[in-house]
């Protein structure tokens, strides 16, 4: 009768569902909205998000995208605050195994698609590899100016100076930048955009990283891209140049210096141990060998 | 070659006409400003006066007419011609708008710091040290205490509310100020003070203005040229002291001698 | 020893396993069948099918059993459920004109034609708990049904002003694409389309505040209730293959007819304008809210300023959606250690910059190079 009632249909073995979940006419859709996203890195491409089984907030936008470029052969591995074992990773990773069957790691180095929450892992992303954000709020300065049609004039027209003005206001008002998290970075020299909520730590390895980064927000209904390569600045002053954070301890467990710690309350009486928040990392780093004090 | 003895005027209006409705907010004004010349625009409220700044600020789009502006390379454009991009800039580096209300022309959740600093932000400063001096020296110039540079304007007095906005208008060193009633509303003293900087500022700086006011005193003050505007349309305009002095129009007398009489 | 917060799996699995014990409830209770949920609680089932934008009261139903009686939940299962289903092409508009009422007033006008026809409604009972219900007691029948109303006698109170020029016309049918809110990202400004296609699917407890604040002043729009009718209409479909259109059945829906006052402009004459409000089923209340809250964002076009909620377009419809703002509060639950940390980190620094700074009182205060 007409296109979409003849579109191929890859069933999903013994779920009643097309493979991952989407029809093949939306995944086309997806898959044209993060092509012209890569082509245009940094710009927000509206795309006419599904609703998905699992609630808006929780990932809709990540699972989209990760829906559309799966493959029948991709190794997935999907991470919530650093660790494979959260909830919410788990619940995301079990809706792939049963809705495309296909194979799952927490191991970075053996993953082809990473969908992660609120951290890029520490172990280094090669050439072939797709890190896929899953994304709150796509708009860097939806808290400078709610209205979508006056932030779209702004990107347009590369007016970031109100931008600045928030940074500025932090190093007037504390001595110094108090973003610590979805620290506005620009990408390609041209549109400034939201990391979503990684902590500012993790911004370094967006730049020039090997792996294509791909960033779905389902609610508000944009993907955007950074393709593999690409020059991502976060945003500073030349007198107060953007630094991450810095632990001023080793993870308890791996005793790994150079990486993003969770804090863990061990009891009421003030004890506290800082661990590796990526846990494949520390996991990887102790069966090699590796110790911290508390292991 | 000789120098042209009047070089070509840094503003043309000419013909703006915009209707509300079945009003004429404004019916096919036309005038010039040059460098460095201060116009006030003075009538009762409903007269126009503040539609005309607005369509000159192209926040309001004109049913006719054109607005003119000798661009800083020399070559006059129609405003409404520009690009999108050509018309934000001009606006945030070359003009300045000072509003009635000041919430409207402030940013009332930023530092005083803040407010001064965005404009040269907006055009590229990306060095703190330097803005913040800029800013500092910016609000010793409306005389701003320096120990007020990270408060927010909601904690200022309506008059340093207003001096606050000329500081973040004039950072960028525009040549042409639009000011609607900047002093209206504030006690007869502060206003006093503040006509006294702004007639200081504009000397020292050589600004062009378009000040609106109801205020014909503001006016004598201020301006060197006087457009009388009635019901949309401009009824009288000259040189300030002889239109004052010597109004031609029934209305403009009618104006002054209320003045006289107040 | 320290142990990661492992086990996400089995808590998963052991927290469904006693919703669907919990949501069962005392076994000893008959259990409850989809087609008591769909006969006996018919609004909700109703509310279900117009927020999930699938008309389909089994499934409806079946969600709302699933969902442990949760609305919005339920509307969640009707909304994903709806992502999976192939689409065959769009119906031929609804001709509300042509419904067979149940139930149709106006509040503009004592009589017209075709009458006033109460239907089943709330409107006149008195709100006192009938204990007999409890007690399973059986209606008496209800009264002789009077002769079907002709819908050809029974025109659309809209007509007829219309057709006098008091009222504006609805906009002609030019034949463009209807834009779709669940096919196409919302690109504002919206047009009225998608704006209703935004309050049909929105919350009705969101809609219902924003439609009250009209009337309490925030944007008053001087409304008058044209007309509400409720009955079922006919959906007709033209399949390509066919050419013409044939009848899918039924559906049972719900219109109100919002009529407001207006100044006129320019050359617009003073005239009556029109809020329009269509919901699935019985939903008086819905469709009510809905035309007034249209009306409210119609007022860029009409030339009215844009100044409280109900006329911000952005403002309503990225707001009105239950499931999105369900789902963005609700996030709040997930773990957000990794950002926490970070302020933690961030306040406890804070805390000792200030305490070094009140610690030397001579010291200038601004020392922002001192970082």
């Amino acid at each position: 009768m007409n296109a979409q009632v003849q579109i191929q249909v890859t069933a999903s073995p013994g779920t009643g569902y097309n493979f991952a979940y989407l029809d093949e006419g939306t995944k086309r859709m997806i898959r044209r909205a993060i092509l012209k996203a890569i082509a245009i890195p940094g710009y927000q491409v509206p795309f006419a998000a599904r609703e998905m089984p699992m609630p808006y907030g929780w990932g809709t936008g990540g699972v989209q995208v990760t829906a559309a470029i799966l493959g029948s052969s991709d190794v997935l591995k999907v991470i919530d605050q650093g660790a494979d074992d959260t909830t919410n990773a788990v619940s995301i990773r079990r809706f792939f195994t049963a809705t495309a069957g296909i194979a799952t790691t927490t191991r970075t180095a053996e993953a082809t698609v990473i969908q992660t929450r609120h951290r890029i892992p520490e172990a280094p992303l090669a050439e072939g590899q797709v890190l896929v954000y899953q994304v709150p709020i796509p708009e860097p300065l939806r808290f400078l100016e709610p209205r979508e049609t006056e932030t779209r004039q702004l990107h347009a027209l590369a007016e970031y100076g109100l931008m600045h003005v928030k940074l500025y206001e932090d190093i007037a008002r504390h001595g110094h930048i108090a973003t610590t998290y979805a620290y506005p970075v620009e990408v390609a020299g041209r549109y400034v955009m939201d990391p979503s909520p990684t902590p500012k730590f993790d911004n370094p390895k967006m730049d020039d990283c090997p792996a294509l980064q791909l960033f779905g927000a389902g609610r508000e209904k944009r993907i955007y891209a950074i393709p593999p390569y690409t020059r991502v600045r976060s945003l500073d002053f030349e007198d107060h140049p953007f630094r991450v954070q810095s632990f001023d301890r080793p993870c308890a467990l791996c005793g790994a210096e150079d990486v993003y710690l969770d804090e863990v309350v061990l009891d009421d009486a003030g004890g506290r141990m800082f661990v590796c928040s990526d846990t494949d990392h520390c996991e990887t780093r102790r069966a090699d060998g590796h110790t911290g004090e508390a292991a | 070659m000789i120098e042209p003895l009047l070089p070509e005027p840094l503003l043309t209006v000419d013909g703006l006409t915009k209707r509300y409705g079945r009003r004429l907010a404004c019916d096919g004004i036309g005038f010039t400003l040059d460098a460095g010349e201060v116009l006030a625009v003075v009538g009762e409220s409903g007269s126009g006066k503040s539609t005309l700044l607005s369509l000159i600020a192209g926040e309001v789009t004109a049913d006719a007419g054109t607005v003119s502006y000798r661009m800083r390379d020399g070559a006059t454009r129609d405003l409404a011609a520009l690009s999108v991009v050509d018309r934000r800039a001009l606006m945030r580096t070359d003009w300045g708008f000072v509003r009635q209300d000041a919430t409207q022309g402030l940013r009332m959740a930023v530092s005083a710091g803040g407010n001064v600093g965005e404009r040269l932000m907006g055009v590229g400063d990306r060095h703190y040290g330097r803005i913040r001096a800029t800013a500092l020296d910016w609000l010793a110039r409306v005389e701003i205490a320096p120990d007020r540079v990270d408060d927010p304007p909601t904690r200022f007095s309506g008059g340093m509310r207003q001096r606050l906005q000329i500081a973040r208008n004039l950072v960028t060193a525009p040549r042409l100020v639009l000011m609607d009633e900047p002093t209206s509303g504030l006690d007869v003293s502060v206003q006093a003070r503040l006509l006294d900087m702004i007639r200081g500022l504009v000397a020292e700086l050589g600004l062009a203005v378009i000040i609106v006011t109801h205020d014909l005193a503001v006016a004598r003050l201020l301006s060197h040229r006087v457009l009388v505007m009635r019901g949309g349309r401009v009824i009288e305009t000259g040189l300030t002291d002889q239109v004052l002095d010597d109004p031609q129009a029934a209305y403009t007398q009618l104006l002054v001698s209320s003045v006289l009489a107040a | 020893m320290y142990v990661a917060v492992k086990g996400g799996e089995a808590a998963i699995d052991n927290a469904h396993r006693l919703l669907a014990e919990i949501r069962r409830g005392d076994p000893a209770v008959p259990d409850l069948t989809v087609a008591q949920i769909r006969e006996q609680m018919r609004l909700l089932v109703d509310r279900v099918m117009t927020e999930g934008s699938l008309y389909d009261p089994d499934l409806a139903a079946l969600a709302l059993k699933q969902a442990r009686g949760d609305v919005v939940e339920a509307v969640f299962l009707v909304r994903a459920y709806r992502t999976t289903l192939p689409r065959f092409g769009a119906t031929e508009a609804l001709d509300t004109g042509a419904m067979t009422l149940a139930r149709r007033i106006s509040a503009t006008f004592k009589d017209l034609p075709g009458g006033q026809v109460l239907g089943p409604t709330f409107d006149y009972t008195h709100r006192l708990v009938d204990f007999a219900l409890a007690d399973g007691a059986v209606p008496e029948p209800a009264a002789e049904a009077e002769p079907e109303a002709d819908a050809a006698a029974c025109p659309r109170v809209t007509d007829l002003l219309g057709q006098a020029g008091l009222l504006e016309p609805s906009p002609p049918d030019d034949g463009a694409p209807v834009g779709d809110l669940t096919r196409e990202p919302v690109d504002y400004p919206a047009d009225r389309a998608v704006r209703l296609q935004g309050l049909a699917r929105g919350d009705e407890g969101f809609i219902l505040a924003l439609g009250y604040s009209t009337q309490r002043g925030y944007g008053r729009t001087h409304p008058f209730v044209g007309e509400i009718r409720v009955g079922s209409v006919e959906l007709d479909f033209t399949p390509e293959e066919l050419g013409f259109p044939v009848s899918l059945g039924t559906v049972d829906m719900t219109e109100c007819q919002m009529i407001n006052q207006f100044h006129g402009h320019g050359a617009v004459p003073p005239q009556f304008t029109r809020g329009y409000g269509l919901v699935f089923g019985q939903g008086e209340r819905k469709a009510m809210a809905m035309a007034l809250v249209d009306r409210s964002l119609r007022a860029a076009e009409l030339g009215e300023a844009v100044v409280v909620p109900a006329q911000d377009q952005e403002f309503v419809l990225a707001h009105c959606d239950s499931l999105q703002a369900t789902g963005f509060v609700e996030h709040m639950k997930l773990p957000h250690y990794v950002d926490f940390q970070a302020e933690l980190d961030l306040v406890r620094r804070l805390r000792a910059e200030h305490a070094a700074r009140t610690a030397e009182p001579d010291e200038p205060t601004l020392r922002e190079a001192a970082e």
